[in-house]
């Protein structure tokens, strides 16, 4: 327990006073929510009341992908390659407490995340309908899904290419993830495409549960639940400990 | 008490076979050193008994514990230096020894650690703004942070500073006193002839040569008196002035297998001065760890040798 205790605070800390992370974290959402809010730039779904009930839940799937994603990856790819995890791995701590100390840190960290953008949402006229127990389990598949790809690519890449790619999807995700404009909007091939990543069916699992209320779609939950299960299996399976 | 115990051990990387059938143990309170050119297999022997590889054959036991199976177990109970790296990048030395302090019950006090390595005036500057000697230091204070039983050093004084060379040293000393038993792996002869109770060479894979500094160095040639001069001196000639063997080593590298009396040295040195030959040096008596080095391998120790010589792909973990 004092071994976890003393990581997670580690863990939580490196997360909070890393500059480039907190940008993509809450600088970048943050951003995102009140300038389109104010300036209705981009296209809105014709049930959503105001631009803050869709974009509230937008940016709160932009936040879960950043912390599970984005700061999993690029946090985790360079403590592998400096051998921080392999040095670990002969302390005391050892391998699941670590991975149960990051677990809590991107917990943590999405809680502040939330905490901020709901603030901010509620100042910008959101008004919530929908289901708190639907908002919190889609909140926990989305993490675990994002924070396996993170994983998987910190454990099999190099770290320049880890902050490349990283920031790439979450930039691709920003456009095709229903994050910032519905993926009613895109083309209909994209659109079908946008609909198998985890990105999209986050964001309309929480525009019900967190917007306009009403039941979350099925292919939805569906998805959630197979990048819930499918990434971090697929990391486990591939990740090496030391490069 | 026997506190490591290597049988038999094999490691292969695909086709290529790291280490071949080595054995040996070390007992508490031992500095056992593990000498070796470049490719012998020092680190995959090392890194197998630290618990990071399966052994493809053989097996290991430190404090009786399967260093692969049971390594959670064993944790608590040993202390790693890795070859480099192993820290937080944006960590400050302090913080790292925070981090470290609460994965221990009973640590060691983080102002004695500091004292003892010197770490004071880099206190918070982060990891990698450190200079290698003090990375290094870092990085041997919290390898014995956790009071362990089983210390093992991965080139310890490769690219150190002088502080962090005496540093490990005081370590070193004051590990064994405390009875713990220390695995030492190094290309710096004079450190591990300082430091170790015993040696073992490896080459290839297998171990060449066992035993104290004092043995490995009286039984490799036993008496013989040793001295540099220019390249190229008549053998021949010398050796009938000597009535011994003599050989040229290396170039300007001679050695004369007879007894290293003062009578032997003086009709060298008369020889030499003879024909006006100046000496670089000359020793007499038993061999250096060097030459002895060099006899069971054919080569020479180069410190750059440890930023190479561990394989870098087809890791197991």
């Amino acid at each position: 327990m004092k071994p976890y205790l003393a990581q997670a605070k580690t863990e939580i800390k490196l997360a909070l006073t890393q500059g480039e992370s907190l940008l993509v974290t809450i600088g970048i959402p943050v951003i995102v929510l009140i300038g389109l809010s104010l300036t209705k730039a981009l296209p809105l779904p014709s049930s959503a009341h105001s631009a803050a009930d869709f974009l509230v839940p937008g940016t709160m799937t932009l936040a879960i992908m950043a912390t599970g994603m984005v700061s999993t990856a690029i946090a985790t790819g360079v403590e592998r390659s400096y051998g921080v995890l392999k040095r670990l791995a002969t302390t005391p701590l050892g391998r699941p407490a670590l991975l149960l100390a990051k677990i809590t840190s991107i917990l943590v960290v999405e809680i502040i995340q939330l905490a901020v953008l709901a603030i901010i949402g509620i100042l910008l006229g959101w008004h919530p309908t929908g289901n708190v127990v639907f908002f919190v389990i889609s909140a926990v598949l989305a993490t675990a899904g994002f924070a396996g790809i993170g994983l998987f690519m910190a454990g099999t890449m190099k770290s320049e290419v880890i902050i490349g790619a990283a920031n790439g999807i979450y930039l691709i995700l920003l456009f095709i993830g229903g994050i910032i404009m519905p993926i009613s909007s895109l083309p209909g091939a994209l659109e079908a495409f946008a609909r198998l990543l985890p990105a999209a069916a986050l964001s309309e699992a929480l525009y019900h549960s967190a917007g306009i209320g009403g039941s979350v779609p099925l292919w939805a939950w569906l998805n959630l639940i197979i990048w819930a299960i499918a990434a971090p299996v697929l990391a486990s399976k591939t990740f090496k400990w030391d490069q | 008490m026997t506190t490591i115990e290597v049988n038999d051990l094999y490691i292969a990387y695909g086709e290529k076979i790291a280490v071949l059938g080595v054995s040996f143990q070390a007992r508490s309170g031992e500095v056992l050193t593990i000498l070796g050119p470049n490719g012998a297999g020092k680190t995959s022997t090392v890194e197998s008994i630290e618990g990071y590889r399966k052994p493809s054959k053989g097996s290991i036991k430190v404090l009786g514990l399967d260093p692969y199976a049971d390594l959670s177990k064993l944790a608590p109970f040993i202390g790693v230096m890795l070859q480099n790296g192993g820290i937080y990048p944006r960590m400050t030395p302090l913080q790292a020894l925070g981090l470290f302090h609460g994965y221990y019950k009973d640590p060691q006090e983080i102002d004695y650690l500091i004292k003892l390595t010197n770490l004071g005036p880099a206190l918070k500057t982060p990891y990698r703004r450190l200079s290698g000697g003090e990375k290094q230091r870092l990085s041997l204070a919290l390898a014995i942070i956790g009071r362990p039983k089983v210390v093992f050093l991965d080139e310890p004084t490769a690219g150190i500073d002088p502080e962090g060379r005496l540093a490990v040293r005081e370590v070193i000393r004051d590990l064994k006193s405390q009875g713990v038993c220390v695995l030492l792996t190094t290309h710096e002869l004079d450190e591990a002839e300082r430091l170790s109770d015993r040696i073992i060479i490896l080459d290839h894979g297998k171990i060449v040569a066992e035993g104290s500094p004092e043995d490995l160095m009286t039984a490799a040639h036993g008496d013989n008196i040793r001295f540099s001069a220019p390249v190229g001196l008549d053998l021949a000639e010398l050796a009938s002035a000597m009535d011994a063997k003599v050989v040229e080593e290396r170039a300007g590298e001679y050695l004369v297998s007879t007894a290293a009396v003062p009578e032997q040295i003086a009709r060298l040195t008369s020889f030499l001065a003879s024909r006006n030959i100046a000496i670089g040096d000359i020793r007499a008596g038993r061999s250096s760890l060097e030459d002895v080095f060099f006899a069971l391998t054919g080569k020479e120790m180069e410190p750059e040798a440890s930023f190479t010589d561990k394989p870098r792909s087809r890791r197991r973990r």
